[in-house]
């Protein structure tokens, strides 16, 4: 690629960037968000056409109007937001818009014979060819995505972000499968917010910021705090803000006691004012279940749950909202925000569910949008930008401005930090912190265990349904892996 | 995109209220142009049209349908459809009729009647499409083929007695002698009433948290908004305004067994035209009653021209298809 | 490549092969969206007979299946090509007045000659392969939303309509008219066949053509189907030809039982709104991806059954009306609870 350029109504978003690709390297792209990577891509799968520039592959010039054109040439991409069809099966999925024929009509058992083989190629073998993709894991959804990028033949395969929805172990497997894809001399472009992978994998790497490139650099001459640097353009005093102190630490604001659920076995915990719990799973061992089953937002089968002493029952989040729990889902745009409507009404959205509108006039300790907009860093053009034209960071700093308003006491966040870039992180993660400062009880979910490590007073550890074991702070990897993949359960 | 800090952007809270509506005035803004070129059209083509009587008598002929626009509004912008109220329209003629008969102390109670039954027969849509999760566009359409049945069956296919004068007045009359303007008609006051409380009702927590909702269900219930409430009292709004459309309507128009026969697609017609997203959580309620009086226009100008009254179906089909399809350029324009 | 499994084992792991093949099995048939329709269709049969038995009418007797199955023709032909568009995500308010149109050009081309019987059936299909085109091009390109699309494309036919004519016109020959509209063979009415040919084409396509599969891909989701480098406007355009395709055959059918053209045949027929819920009553989900046009038959099926067991019973033809409201909500709110079940 050189000399790339696009502009959106007006405003330029990538000038001139020029990036090459060798056969069966891992290339490495990192930036901020909004730095201007996904738009690259898109031009790259030919989804928008760029204004100036050109592409090349193997030294022949292309140019794409089309998605298909792309396909055509052997760019094969998988995006961030997994791009499937629940209600088709696997093999339809992979082979989808270009089925194989046989005398003009579909080749069912072809299809599903080449699905089948390439399972097996990548080593899957939870599910088959005809297993409908409503019923997969993430992470199984992801092979599939995968195998149909390399049913394409693909010389080029493009991945977004691909363990943004991953736990640890799985992101294990998908690495081997990007070794494997890279012995076969593809070349892959892999864009990640998650340096370490980003060193594991890649031979040279890529720094984009504000739409140009910064830099590309070969991956044994830099380590990560040059890499963190060039992002941002400053320097990153340390990654998490400091821990809590036992004086912080109140009355327990929320118990759970014995949770059952279809996916979750007599789960308890208790959260304390100021404290920040962690919890650490592999996906679907039932993290996020249980925030759900918490919130009030699934049905509890047994088990109890104590707001500040006192046994509660949710049947609808309203009841959860009402008690003072508030919840940062960890799918922004399907969960987080009404993303076609202003700021300004997400933000409020909450509140206005909980106090009516006569009360809050009088009520005291109720912020303006601009003081929410404030106290998150929030960057924007003001109250009426509809949400959907934030990057992913400023999304997050407005669901958390959501419950921010409504003065919650116990918050559970789920993922608060996924598919977001290095300098948002670090501001989500001192807002976390000093709202357990404030007395917030905190519940926290997430995937990266530095994160958790470096965010959690105490880090609980699920497995299977189960709470699989507690770790205090600074507990390390190793132990929460041994835990959350319960090789300790066999050891003993 | 914008890199600028936040402080600029949410400056004086004073400026923001005139660049809020300036900026929705702005992004629905296709329907008041459209609306204006057709009334000075028509003005031009009858230069009456602009004087204080004619212009009234053109809002007191659109008031039914702009009421029904701002009920199917509620609807659609929770991301619902409701097919029922073009048959609920008939339904109310038909009933004020028959129990009116002719008798004008039966007015009031009959009206409050009517209210009741666009209210319940609205909630009975709401419940089916919300809690028995029923598709709206299959719980509606069966509701009119329930309505429409049921009518005529109590009917027996032909409307029965008379409308009394005192219910007539409330469609047809208005506050006489009135300078400059002579009268004011009820309906024109009614109109405006309910327009008022429509704006206020979405600027209230309910018409934010209704949005909210057709534009995202899961963020917004996990936010603690009580969607099926909203969402029923949606279809209930839409019932209320099938009733009042059906007073005005009967007063206005007489007593017929197709008084509301295709409104429900003229009131969707009318929303969409206003800019109003099918499938919810896009448009504002004003363009939705602008849509409405522009497609009352869009008749008087077909009128005008002499267009023969099929062929009006059809150029009103055109009209339609050219008007969403310059706004969703527009739309996309803007991206 | 390596060696491959045969696809009977593809569809699980060889040690979980035993449940995974009768899990493969379930999702091919009791998981199918069709499979309540019938369960549905076999029990109104049974209490529709029963209950017009019981009150002393004739339920399976021969004139009686063959009234059912004529009936059903017309609504069961639109409702196959409905059956598409809704598949797609789209849908089709035009095909009423379509029908309509296309029972007028059909008669007055026709004109009583019977050697202007095929130009005339060519003509019709044109027509509709040009209005399903018109449809499928507003709302691709000018990106209009297909109910107001539709809504449209319906007012400007209408318009032309009652222009051009004021009431029923054109001449269909006896012969062509007696072929399509009153031959039977035993119990089976010639027309019938017609519908059987419809229904298997579109099943066909549905599930045997590139075709088919990209309606459901782009009726599971327009974006996905765009990534996955699908041309989704030209699958749209298709599936909407198709549909006009089988409205006009509905009005070249409809010319023929009536032996003339009649402006009001459509609309009358409610087949717009009559056909959606046909297709809805048949499990197909109305925001696209899921469904089929087999499903489409069952619905069409219940409805026949329902009309026929009124008129046995002398139902008031209001309260028909009343009663089919009822049942085509209480039918999808069955499905709706399905439908949570299983997920």
């Amino acid at each position: 690629m050189q000399g790339i350029r696009k502009s959106f109504v007006g405003v330029e978003v990538l000038h001139g960037v020029d990036l090459d690709l060798r056969t069966g390297e891992v290339h490495a792209i990192v930036g901020e968000n909004g730095a201007g990577k996904s738009t690259l891509m898109k031009i790259l799968a030919g989804v928008y056409s760029p204004d100036e520039g050109a592409i090349r592959i193997e030294g022949e010039e292309v140019s794409f109007t089309h998605p298909a054109q792309a396909q055509q040439v052997g760019v094969g991409i998988v995006y961030q937001e997994f791009n499937l069809l629940p209600d088709r099966n696997v093999a339809e999925n992979v082979f989808v818009g270009r089925e194989p024929l046989k005398r003009g009509l579909v080749d069912r058992r072809k299809m599903e014979r080449e699905t089948a083989a390439l399972l097996e190629e990548v080593g899957e073998s939870s599910f088959g060819p005809r297993t409908p993709v409503r019923w997969l894991s993430v992470a199984q959804q992801q092979v599939v995505e995968i195998i149909k990028a390399r049913s394409l033949n693909a010389r080029i395969l493009v991945l977004d972000e691909p363990t943004a929805a991953l736990a640890e172990h799985e992101v294990e497997l998908l690495f081997t499968l990007v070794r494997r894809l890279q012995e076969l001399g593809v070349g892959i472009l892999y864009i990640s917010h998650r340096l370490r992978e980003v060193f594991q994998l890649s031979s040279r790497i890529t720094v984009i910021k504000d739409g140009g490139v910064v830099k590309t650099l070969d991956t044994v001459d830099c380590d990560q705090r040059t890499l963190v640097n060039l992002m941002v353009g400053r320097e990153l005093d340390g990654y998490f803000p400091p821990r809590g102190v036992a004086e912080d630490l109140g009355e327990v604001r929320l118990a759970a006691k014995g949770i059952s659920t279809s996916l979750l076995r007599d789960v308890s915990l208790h959260v304390r004012a100021g404290e920040i719990v962690g919890l650490a799973g592999l996906q679907g061992s039932g993290r996020t279940e249980l925030a759900r089953a918490v919130f009030g937002a699934d049905p509890v089968d047994s088990g109890t749950i104590e707001v500040e002493g006192k046994a509660v029952r949710f049947r609808t989040p309203r009841q959860a909202v009402r008690a003072g729990l508030g919840f940062i889902t960890e799918d922004r745009k399907a969960e987080g925000l009404a993303l076609g409507q202003s700021i300004a009404d997400n933000m409020m959205l909450a509140v206005r569910t909980i106090i009516p509108a006569h009360k809050r006039r009088s009520m005291p300790g109720l912020m303006t949008v601009k003081e929410l907009a404030e106290v998150t860093e929030l960057r924007a053009q003001g109250p009426d930008q509809e949400v959907r034209f934030l990057s992913g960071g400023n999304q997050q700093k407005v669901v958390l401005a959501k419950w921010l308003e409504t003065q919650p006491r116990i918050l559970i966040f789920d993922e608060p930090t996924r598919g977001i870039d290095v300098g948002a992180k670090a501001g989500i993660h001192d807002l976390i912190r000093k709202l357990a400062k404030d007395g917030v009880a905190v519940l926290m979910i997430s995937s990266e265990l530095p994160e958790l490590i470096g965010m959690s007073d105490r880090i609980l550890v699920m497995h299977e349904g189960r709470l699989a074991g507690e770790l205090p702070a600074g507990a390390s990897e190793p132990e929460i892996m041994e835990l959350a993949t319960g090789s300790q359960e066999v050891a003993a | 995109m914008s890199t600028e800090n936040a402080s600029p952007g949410f400056g004086a809270e004073a400026g923001a209220r005139g660049r809020r509506f300036l900026s929705s005035l702005m992004s629905t803004g296709t329907i008041f142009v459209l609306l204006l070129i057709l009334w000075v059209w028509i003005t031009i083509l009858n230069p009456t049209f602009a004087e204080p009587g004619p212009f009234l008598a053109y809002l007191k002929r659109s008031a039914p349908l702009v009421i029904l626009a701002a009920g199917a509004y509620f609807v659609l912008i929770s991301g619902n459809f409701d097919l029922s109220v073009g048959a609920l329209v008939t339904a109310m003629v038909v009933i004020a009729a028959r129990l009116i008969d002719g008798d004008p102390s039966n007015t009031w109670p009959v009206i409050v009647l009517m209210l009741v039954v666009g209210l319940a027969v609205g909630f009975v849509n709401g419940f089916i499409s919300t809690i028995l999760r029923v598709p709206s566009f299959i719980t509606t359409l069966g509701m009119l083929l329930i309505l429409n049945g049921a009518v005529f069956l109590w009917s027996g296919g032909s409307p029965k007695g008379a409308l009394a004068d005192n219910f007539r007045a409330i469609g047809r009359q208005g506050i006489d002698g009135i300078p400059w303007i002579n009268q004011l008609p009820w309906s024109v006051i009614l109109l405006v009433i309910i327009g008022t409380a429509c704006v206020l009702l979405m600027r209230a927590d309910f018409g934010r948290q209704l949005i909210a909702t057709g534009d995202n269900e899961r963020a917004a219930r996990l936010s603690g908004v009580r969607v099926n409430r909203v969402r029923i009292l949606a279809f209930v709004l839409s019932g209320a305004s099938a009733a009042v459309a059906g007073i005005l309507l009967a007063g206005f128009g007489g007593v017929s067994a197709q008084a509301g026969l295709g409104m429900e697609f003229d009131a969707i017609t009318a929303c969409v035209l206003g800019g109003v997203v099918l499938g919810g959580g896009r448009g504002s309620v004003v363009a939705a009653m602008a849509g409405a009086l522009t497609l009352e226009a869009l008749f008087t100008w077909l009128n005008l021209q002499g267009i023969s009254g099929a062929l009006q179906d059809t150029i009103q089909g055109v009209i339609i298809i050219a008007a969403v399809a310059f706004a969703s350029y527009r739309l996309r324009g803007a991206r | 490549m390596t060696v491959v499994d045969p696809p009977e084992q593809s569809s699980g792991t060889a040690a979980v092969q035993g449940p995974s093949r009768f899990a493969a099995w379930r999702v091919g048939i009791l998981a199918s969206p069709a499979a309540p329709v019938y369960g549905a269709l076999i029990g109104i049969f049974v209490i529709a007979w029963i209950v017009v038995t019981i009150k002393g009418g004739t339920f399976l007797t021969v004139p009686n299946i063959v009234n059912m199955l004529q009936r059903s023709v017309a609504l069961g032909i639109v409702s196959a090509g409905q059956t598409m568009v809704i598949l797609l995500g789209s849908l089709d308010l035009s095909v009423a007045w379509l029908i309509s149109l296309a029972s007028l050009v059909t008669a007055t081309t026709m004109d009583g000659q019977e050697s202007n019987v095929l130009p005339a059936i060519l003509l019709v299909l044109a027509l509709g392969v040009g209005f399903g085109l018109v449809n499928g091009l507003i709302i691709t390109k000018l990106r209009v939303n297909a109910f107001i699309a539709t809504l449209g494309t319906a007012l400007i036919i209408q318009g032309i309509i009652q222009y051009q004519w004021n009431g029923p016109a054109g001449n269909v020959p006896t012969s062509f008219s007696q072929d399509l509209g009153y031959t039977r063979f035993g119990v089976i009415p010639m027309s019938f066949f017609l519908l059987v040919a419809v229904v298997v084409v579109i099943f066909f396509l549905l599930r045997s053509t590139r075709f088919g599969y990209r309606i459901y891909a782009v009726g599971g989701s327009e974006d996905v189907s765009k990534l996955s480098g699908l041309r989704t406007h030209r699958t749209i355009i298709g599936a909407h030809i198709v549909c006009s395709l089988t409205a006009v055959i509905t009005g070249i059918f409809l010319a023929a039982r009536l032996k003339a053209g009649t402006p009001t045949v459509g609309p009358d027929g409610g087949y717009d709104l009559e056909s959606i819920a046909a297709v809805v009553l048949g499990g197909t989900a109305l925001m696209g991806g899921r469904g089929g046009v087999v499903g489409t038959v069952g619905g069409v099926a219940i409805l026949a059954v329902l009309d026929n067991a009124f008129n046995q019973l002398e139902f008031n033809a209001f309260l028909k009306d009343v009663v089919r409201g009822i049942i085509i909500i209480a039918a999808v709110a069955v499905y709706a609870r399905r439908q949570e079940k299983q997920a």
